[in-house]
């Protein structure tokens, strides 16, 4: 692969799953309310 | 105000349901094509700009108004639309969110029914003995120069994933949708990382192999700048966001009308949104087109995805390819149609819930019959894409309900969320209960980005050009017309392209006349969900001493 291929996937995919996790953790993490 | 009883079991049983509503058969087989067509990595550019203006802003707009309506009990789109404003009119908007979910079930379910049959060929051993090449027609029934199909073997499997889809959703939310998101959620996640390892470490020396799957992977992630400036590229990414996220459809809005009124929804929809990206981006870029390349050569991908779809190389070329792993073809073959029904189911259903909804909630229809009315409807609707397949009756139920539809209800819905219901009350909407601080900026991006963007969207399907927008602009100032493509609004609405357009020739009817009895027929299918509208509110007004809006 080309390093400007590289690159691009590494930086997208970091971006992806760093938002994923944040969110699914947080969402695991976090009780929902009762009413 | 009446509540529901009927709620989601736990929070993770929700997101993986949204999540798995909005992963479907394009994250797989139409992004890692598209990509790699317009513009490789620098199509992510474009991709992701595109999930931050447009695709989250919509998730916010109908998660907040499904609760919304979820609050006056309403499940489906024509109650949530009307407890919105004033208008009597407005709940005629929310038709769209039937129509679509039930136009798109019809061939959905077809297309999810290979997958479930091609998991059972792979695991019997067919691809052995027949290409998917030659099985593929004689599977579909059919027969050159004729647009009828009768397919016994389709058939059965169409029938049988419709009555799977049915009875799941008649065991209720909780105990049918959400446990089938919380089996088929992770095991389409594990399918699809053992396939993406398995895929990526193929090396020259194996049988089979010419290239590596690493070039696959180059093809779609090398960037091509210069694609920036084409409005193509971006065209093709905000369509891309579009339809991976499952809005503009009706079916967040009634997932999300079962979650309580002060219970989270910002968080709990960024978390399906982002799980849908990981899943596109990630697995689905890495596993079609890497291992395509190492068995075919890169110059036969490139030519096979040209169209921007990777159908072909899934359905036609894996299994064959899949036959190069000895003892483990059958079990990759399963995998990957496994993988494709699980996106393919958790999507269907989340299409007959809210027609389940409707019936029930507005209908006074009992669950259990609200299911089948469902799956009648379906099975019907179904059967004109299979019998009429090769005569393009298929192809016209995804245009319109699959693509015109959403772009039409997404813009409506953005424009009545922001500037009737009022952009105050809905960020209110929005942020009630939020277990994260949702950035303000979102709500300028509600109420001016997002509808320009949709706006641009459907202008551009409208108009879109045979050739490139630059050329085609140039073609209208030097007085030579624009050249509107046939897969363009305007080209389909004229059939541009057909040689001859007649209805009939030789006493047969022709495609033509099979596309125009398609657009009638789901012409009729809108009307009838807007007379059913009507009936359902009068009877309540009747009901209520005329006080019902």
């Amino acid at each position: 692969m080309s390093m400007p291929a590289v690159i691009m996937m590494l930086c997208s995919w970091s971006i992806i799953i760093f938002f994923t996790l944040k969110f699914f953790i947080k969402v695991i993490k976090t009780p929902q309310k009762e009413e | 105000m009446t509540q529901s009883k009927e709620r989601w079991g736990s929070r993770i049983g929700l997101v993986l349901a949204m999540a798995g509503n909005a992963v479907g058969l394009g994250n797989f087989l139409r992004f890692p094509a598209q990509a790699a067509q317009n513009g490789g990595g620098a199509f992510i550019i474009p991709y992701l700009i595109s999930f931050l203006l447009m695709g989250i802003p919509l998730l916010y707009i109908e998660w907040a108004i499904g609760r919304h309506g979820g609050k006056y009990g309403h499940h489906s789109t024509p109650g949530m639309f009307d407890v919105m404003g004033k208008s009597r009119l407005l709940k005629y908007i929310g038709v769209f969110g039937l129509f679509t979910n039930l136009g798109i079930a019809a061939y959905y379910c077809y297309i999810e029914s290979w997958t479930l049959s091609y998991v059972f060929h792979s695991i019997t051993g067919t691809f052995f003995d027949i290409k998917p090449t030659d099985f593929f027609p004689k599977y579909l029934g059919l027969h050159e120069d004729s647009i009828f199909a009768i397919p016994p073997e389709a058939a059965f499997w169409f029938i049988l994933t419709l009555c799977l889809n049915v009875w799941i959703l008649s065991k209720g939310l909780a105990k049918g949708i959400e446990l089938a998101a919380k089996i088929g959620m992770p095991l389409l996640l594990l399918f699809g990382v053992v396939l993406v390892i398995k895929g990526l470490t193929l090396d020259t020396s194996s049988p089979g192999v010419i290239e590596s799957p690493l070039s696959g992977l180059n093809f779609v992630w090398e960037p091509n700048f210069s694609g920036l400036t084409n409005p193509t590229t971006w065209l093709a990414a905000a369509g891309q966001i579009f339809f991976t996220l499952s809005v503009g459809m009706g079916s967040i809005h009634c997932y999300a009308a079962y979650v309580k009124e002060k219970q989270d929804i910002a968080l709990n929809a960024s978390s399906a949104g982002w799980m849908n990206e990981f899943v596109e981006v990630v697995l689905g870029g890495s596993i079609l087109i890497p291992i395509a390349t190492a068995y075919l050569g890169l110059s036969v991908v490139q030519a096979a995805t040209i169209g921007g779809s990777g159908f072909g190389l899934g359905f036609l070329t894996l299994p064959t390819l899949f036959n190069n792993w000895g003892w483990f073809a059958p079990i990759a073959g399963a995998m990957w149609f496994g993988l494709l029904f699980f996106a393919g189911i958790t999507s269907s259903l989340a299409m007959g819930q809210p027609i389940l909804a409707f019936f029930k909630d507005e209908m006074k229809i009992s669950h259990q019959k609200s299911a089948l009315i469902f799956g009648a409807a379906t099975l019907l609707l179904g059967f004109i894409c299979v019998w009429l397949y090769p005569g393009g009756a298929f192809d016209e139920f995804d245009f319109w309900t699959g693509t015109f539809s959403l772009v039409i209800f997404a813009l409506l819905e953005t424009l009545v969320f922001a500037f009737v219901f009022g952009m105050d009350k809905g960020w209110d909407e929005i942020t009630r209960g939020a277990d994260m601080a949702v950035p303000k900026i979102f709500k300028y991006f509600i109420k001016y980005i997002t509808p320009f963007f949709i706006t641009v969207i459907f202008v551009g399907s409208i108009i879109k050009p045979s050739t490139d927008w630059i050329t085609a602009f140039s073609s209208l100032f030097n007085g030579d017309g624009w050249p509107f493509a046939a897969d363009s609004l305007v080209g389909v609405i004229f059939h541009l392209g057909v040689e001859k357009y007649v209805w009939f020739e030789n006493g047969e009817p022709t495609r033509e006349f099979v596309k125009d009895g398609t657009r009638i027929l789901l012409l009729l299918v809108f009307a009838t969900f807007s007379y059913l509208v009507h009936k359902a509110w009068v009877t309540k007004r009747n009901e209520n001493g005329g006080n019902y809006k």
